[in-house]
């Protein structure tokens, strides 16, 4: 499956579209990674755990889509978009969409 | 008086580290950058023609950077007259640059020669908490050009 957030594939042309096509995934923290993360917050720097958990849904968020894609019969999702919005304190909501369509 | 103390601690830790860990951050910054400038990142859509690409893939990278204490500080001071706030500058930048470049790292080990339609988002993921935690994460995606080999 080819992702990518440009609207065409160079050398290669759109034979279908299949429509939108999204995965989303909501992760809370963890207790251990807070405390760290107020340590971290007196002397500054990067919080390590966090960014991994950011990472990991994004992965979960983009398997979902992925799963959506395959299920109508699509070969590639172009013009992918990411966004991040925090629906409660300490819960963080990743969702990605893009639009389906079958490559030559 | 021990409330005193304690904050005078905190802002004093957090002024040591937090400089000794954003001068080796820029210096780690500054260079990997110089080593990564000829992978070059653009916002355009459009694919200059000419050279022929084989494949095309998805490549992102993300940061949550925190500010330290004492420049948290800082930052509540300055709400009360109003201005630049130096302190974010510096965190929000920092941040920026080494989303960017993680974005970059994993262009390389596909051995792309160009990101295509940079895009950066920034959030404050902790917002909405008891106390506002200082801490931003920004992340930064593309699309990798592979050139035939």
């Amino acid at each position: 499956m080819l992702v990518s957030n440009l609207e065409i594939v160079p050398g290669k042309r759109i034979i279908k579209h299949l429509g939108l096509v999204q995965g989303s995934s909501v992760r809370a923290k963890h207790v251990g990674r807070d405390i760290m993360a107020s340590f971290k917050n007196i002397f500054g720097g990067e919080l390590k755990g966090y960014t991994e958990l950011l990472q990991e849904s994004r992965q979960e968020a983009m398997e979902r889509m992925l799963e959506q894609a395959k299920s109508t019969g699509a070969n590639a999702v172009l013009n992918v978009r990411f966004s991040t919005s925090s629906v409660a304190a300490g819960a963080a909501e990743l969702f990605i969409y893009g639009t389906a369509v079958i490559l030559e | 008086m021990v409330d005193i103390i304690i904050l005078l601690t905190l802002l004093a830790l957090g002024y040591g580290f937090g400089r000794y860990a954003e001068g080796r951050h820029y210096r780690s910054i500054i260079q990997r950058e110089e080593k990564l400038q000829y992978l070059v990142a653009v916002s355009t859509k459009i694919i200059p023609p000419g050279e022929q690409y084989s494949q095309s893939s998805l490549v992102c990278g993300n940061v949550v950077i925190s500010v330290d204490f004492f420049k948290r500080f800082l930052a509540g001071l300055r709400n009360i007259v109003g201005g630049r706030v130096m302190s974010y500058e510096s965190l929000v930048d920092r941040a920026r640059r080494e989303a960017i470049l993680r974005m970059k790292q994993e262009a390389e080990a596909l051995g792309a020669k160009l990101v295509f339609n940079v895009k950066l988002e920034t959030s404050s993921i902790s917002k909405g908490g008891g106390n506002s935690i200082g801490s931003v994460e920004v992340f930064a995606y593309g699309t990798a050009l592979i050139p035939h080999s």
